[in-house]
C-alpha cells in the first residue's frame, strides 16, 4: 500500500506546558481537497503550524511524500511542496502587492502552473494594483494575494488557514470559487474552516476536530448532521 | 565666504559619517540589530586593508578591494556563529553581546598592533584639490561624499529591484511569514550582516585616508554613526545619508566657531534634532 502524499502520525503538540495536540492523525491524498472544521480552540491552526516546521514536533510525526519532516524548519517544508495561507493573510507591508506575490516563489522558481501571470488572470484587480501596498488593498483582495503568494511556489499541498475568516459571504464565494482552478494545477488542499457549510461544499473528506483531537473523519456525504454537531460542539444534539 | 567654505567642509565630512552609518542603519532596517561593535569593526576593516597593504606592497584603493570580501565573510561568520544565537524578541542580549565584542575587538587590536595611530597613506591624491568658484575643496573628501552617495544608490537599487532586498524587506516585516515563503531569516541576516562590514570596509579606507586611526577610536565613530542613523530615521537610508551631512555642518560650524565646539556642536544638533522630531527626518511608516 502507498503511503499518503501528506500524513500526520500521533502528532502532538505544545505552547510551552500547554499541550495543543494530542496524537492527531490526518492524511491527504494527491489532489484531494480536505476540510479541517472545529470551534475556536479546537487545535486547527496548531496543526497547520505543526505541519508548516513553525511548531516543533517529532520527525516521524510527520511525512510527505514517504519523508519524515516533522523536524524540518518552515523553509525546507516549503523547498517540499507545502505552502500555507496563514491566518490573518500576513502580507509583507513593506511589499507592493506584486513583490508579495514573488516573494512566494523565492524558494520554489520554476515553471510550475502558477506564474504572476496566471494568478493575475485568476484575479484580474490585482494586476491593476500591482504596484500598491498589497496591505493597501481591501481583506478580499489581501486575501486573494496570500492565496497568490501561497501557490507561487508551485506546491503540492496548499494549506489555507481560516481563509474565509471575518470576510463577506460575496468575497468567500469568489475565494472558493477559485479552487476549482487551484485543484485542476494538481494541488491538493486542506482547508482549515469553522464555516462547516462552507467545508463540506469543497471538501472531498472533513476531519472534525475539537480541543486538540479529532473528533471526527469522513465524506461529507455519508457524515450524519448530528455526527458533525456532536463531534464540533462536543455536546449530543 | 569663509561660511560657504565651512558648511561645504562639513557637508563632505558627512559622506564620511553616512559611510560610517550605512552599514549601522542596513543592520538595524533588516534585523532591528543595534551593533554596539560596528565603529570597532571599521576600525578592524581599517587593520585588515593596512595589513594587506603592508604585505602585498598595494595601495589603499586596491588593498579595500581585497579586504571587502574578506570582512563580508566576517560579518557572515559573526553573524550565523554569535548573533542569530541571541537574536528574538528580547533587544538585551544583542546589545550585551556586541558591546562585549567591542571590547573584545578594541583589546585584540591593541595586542596585535599597539596603541601607535596608523595611517592608510593614498599619495599625492590626499593633498590634492579642486577650485569651484570661490571655495577649494579637497579631492579627497568629495570623494568620500561621492562614495557615500553611491554606496547608499547601490543598497537602495538592491532593496528595492532585486529579488535579494525583496527578501531583507519581507524578512524584516515579519520574519516567521518570511520562513514561510521559503526565505531563510538566518542566511540573509547573515548577508545583511556581510554587506554591512562591506560598507564598514569602505568607510574603513576613508576613515585612514583622512585621519590617524588606532584601536581605541570605534566608540566615538559608532556615536557617529547612530546620531546620524537617528537623525535621518532608524533604517532610512537616504536619511541616513542627511543625518551625516547635518552632523558634519554642525561640526564644521562649531570649529569655526571655536575649534574646542566641534564634536559639542554635532552632538548638540542631534539632541535639537531628537526634541523637535524624535523618530528622526525620514522614519519609516511601518515602524
Amino acid at each position: 500500500m502507498t503511503e499518503p502524499l501528506l500524513a500526520t502520525h500521533g502528532l502532538t503538540a505544545h505552547y510551552g506546558d500547554f499541550q495543543a495536540l494530542f496524537g492527531v492523525d490526518i492524511k491527504v491524498e494527491e489532489g484531494e481537497t480536505i476540510a479541517i472544521i472545529g470551534a475556536n480552540g479546537a487545535g486547527k491552526s496548531t496543526l497547520m503550524r505543526a505541519i508548516t516546521g513553525l511548531l516543533p514536533s517529532a520527525s516521524e510525526a510527520v511525512r510527505f511524500r514517504g519523508e519524515a519532516i516533522g523536524t524540518l524548519p518552515a523553509p525546507e517544508i516549503l523547498e517540499r511542496g507545502i505552502s500555507m495561507v496563514p491566518e490573518g493573510r500576513k502580507l509583507f507591508p513593506s511589499l507592493s502587492v506584486e513583490e508579495n506575490l514573488l516573494i512566494g516563489a523565492h524558494a520554489r522558481e520554476g515553471n510550475g502552473y502558477w506564474t504572476l501571470e496566471r494568478v493575475f488572470e485568476v484575479v484580474p484587480v490585482l494586476r491593476e494594483r500591482r504596484h500598491h501596498p498589497g496591505t493597501a488593498l481591501s481583506g478580499g483582495q489581501q486575501q486573494m494575494v496570500a492565496i497568490g503568494r501561497a501557490l507561487m511556489s508551485n506546491p503540492d499541498v496548499l494549506l489555507c488557514d481560516e481563509v474565509s475568516l471575518g470576510l463577506a459571504p460575496v468575497v468567500i464565494k469568489e475565494i472558493y470559487g477559485s479552487f476549482p482552478q487551484i485543484k485542476g494545477s494538481g494541488a491538493a488542499i486542506v482547508v482549515v474552516e469553522q464555516d462547516i457549510g462552507q467545508a463540506m461544499k469543497v471538501a472531498d473528506r472533513v476531519y472534525c476536530m475539537m480541543e486538540g483531537w479529532v473528533t471526527l473523519e469522513g465524506c461529507p456525504a455519508d457524515l450524519p448532521r448530528d455526527a458533525i454537531h456532536n463531534a464540533y460542539f462536543g455536546v449530543n444534539a | 565666504m569663509i561660511w560657504i567654505d565651512t558648511i561645504l567642509q562639513g557637508v563632505l565630512l558627512g559622506g564620511l559619517y553616512a559611510l560610517f552609518a550605512a552599514g549601522l542603519s542596513l543592520v538595524f532596517g533588516i534585523m532591528r540589530l543595534v551593533n554596539l561593535a560596528h565603529g570597532d569593526l571599521i576600525v578592524l576593516a581599517a587593520f585588515v586593508i593596512l595589513i594587506i597593504m603592508s604585505s602585498l606592497g598595494l595601495g589603499p584603493f586596491m588593498a579595500a578591494l581585497i579586504a571587502a570580501p574578506i570582512m563580508f565573510a566576517v560579518g557572515w561568520a559573526l553573524q550565523t556563529y554569535v548573533l542569530n544565537r541571541v537574536l528574538g524578541d528580547d533587544i538585551l542580549p544583542p546589545l550585551l553581546v556586541t558591546f562585549g565584542l567591542s571590547v573584545v575587538i578594541q583589546n585584540g587590536l591593541l595586542e596585535v598592533f599597539s596603541a601607535d595611530s596608523q595611517k592608510l597613506s593614498a599619495g599625492s591624491i590626499e593633498a590634492q584639490s579642486l577650485t569651484l568658484g570661490p571655495v577649494a575643496v579637497g579631492v579627497m573628501p568629495l570623494l568620500t561624499l561621492v562614495m557615500a552617495v553611491v554606496v547608499i544608490l547601490a543598497l537602495n537599487y538592491l532593496f528595492f529591484h532585486t529579488a535579494l532586498g525583496r527578501a531583507f524587506r519581507a524578512t524584516s516585516d515579519d520574519a516567521v511569514t518570511a520562513g514561510l515563503m521559503g526565505v531563510r531569516p538566518d542566511n540573509i541576516f547573515a548577508i545583511a550582516t556581510g554587506l554591512a562590514m562591506v560598507v564598514a570596509t569602505i568607510s574603513a579606507l576613508f576613515l585612514g585616508i583622512r585621519a590617524n586611526f588606532d584601536p581605541s577610536i570605534g566608540p566615538a565613530r559608532l556615536l557617529y554613526a547612530f546620531e546620524a542613523v537617528i537623525i535621518g530615521g532608524l533604517g532610512s537610508l537616504w536619511g541616513t545619508l542627511v543625518g551625516g551631512i547635518i552632523i558634519g555642518i554642525a561640526q564644521a560650524l562649531g570649529a569655526a566657531i571655536n575649534p574646542a565646539w566641534q564634536i559639542l556642536a554635532g552632538h548638540l544638533a542631534f539632541v535639537l534634532i531628537l526634541l523637535f522630531r524624535p523618530r528622526g527626518l525620514f522614519p519609516r511608516a511601518n515602524d
